[in-house]
């Protein structure tokens, strides 16, 4: 046993539990009632999920200019699922796509009836 | 930091434009290319740079007012308290996915105390992905943002979730100290 197996398995943990995360986030997708729902399956699991999938290839590689470019991967994925979903929501929610009966507090909705259009910014 | 108003000879106002090329994000778009190609060379350095510039000329972006000074130990908390919630978030939101109840959401509205973009900014993105919820919208007139907060059972969970996005705001700002206000319109 050499000084690389601890390492490797780690790795494999990693993939796994990113793989299964990844898997969560899908089934999420089908499951959730309505769209601002999924966007959660959508964002949460699925980043860390990425997160552990570079981890465990990072330690299995071992090569500072990859694990570079996989910590630019984390980066750029945390930045744009936040912006993506974002985008989906207040589409979603100003056409009127939302299981008001899933809400148990909506301030939003309550607000926007008397207050300045949804447009102003 | 709003967009700065200037006056035409006619008497109207515009908003004054950017200045679009700040050296912080031509460097960093220059290391991301540099790591893209894998290699450093004296062409792909010039290369990068002129990427960099194009790229920031072609879309433009307000300044990041955080020259006053980064809190080395309070960033590095929010950072660790960040990785923590991630964790816990992605756990708290497979529950919801795997479990066969049925879930009720809330769309809460937060108040921010900081009248900075950039902390609104990131205090956005980092509320979507941590605690449970997504950016709904965010009315920058008053600095509000609407986040849809999955799995609250009743009202008093929507009022505990505000109070976890107000400590956020709280350990943002106590990372990345904004200018004074006189400062900001400069």
């Amino acid at each position: 046993m050499s000084w690389t197996t601890p390492l490797d398995v780690a790795a494999a943990v990693c993939i796994l539990l990113g793989a299964v995360l990844t898997l969560i986030a899908a089934i999420g997708q089908v499951r959730m009632p309505d769209l601002l729902s999924r966007m959660h399956a959508a964002t949460k699991p699925q980043v860390l999920g990425t997160v552990l999938i570079v981890l465990g290839l990072s330690l299995r590689l071992r090569d500072p200019g990859v694990v570079g470019l996989l910590l630019l991967v984390v980066l750029l994925q945390m930045a744009t699922s936040v912006v993506s979903s974002h985008m989906v929501a207040r589409a979603s929610f100003r056409a009127g796509q939302v299981r008001h009966d899933l809400l148990v507090v909506d301030e939003l909705s309550d607000e926007q009836l008397h207050e300045e259009p949804r447009g102003a910014p | 930091m709003s967009p700065v108003l200037r006056t035409r000879r006619d008497g109207s106002t515009r908003p004054a434009r950017y200045r679009a090329v700040q050296p912080l994000a031509v460097l960093w778009l220059t290391l991301v290319w540099l790591a893209m190609w894998g290699e450093v060379s004296p062409l792909l350095v010039v290369g990068g740079v002129l990427v960099a510039v194009a790229v920031c000329v072609a879309f433009p972006l307000p300044p990041i007012d955080i020259a006053s000074g980064l809190r080395p130990l309070a960033l590095a908390r929010l950072v660790a308290r960040f990785l923590v919630d991630l964790v816990r978030a992605s756990i708290q939101v497979s529950g919801v996915v795997l479990r066969r109840r049925p879930v009720r959401n809330a769309v809460v509205a937060v108040d921010l105390e900081s009248s900075s973009d950039f902390v609104m900014t990131l205090v956005a993105a980092m509320l979507s992905l941590i605690p449970g919820s997504v950016v709904v919208e965010a009315r920058r007139s008053t600095h509000t943002l609407y986040l849809h907060v999955l799995d609250v059972p009743d009202e008093e969970s929507a009022e505990r979730f505000r109070r976890d996005a107000l400590d956020l705001e709280q350990r943002v700002l106590r990372a990345l100290p904004p200018h004074a206000p006189e400062e900001a319109g400069a």
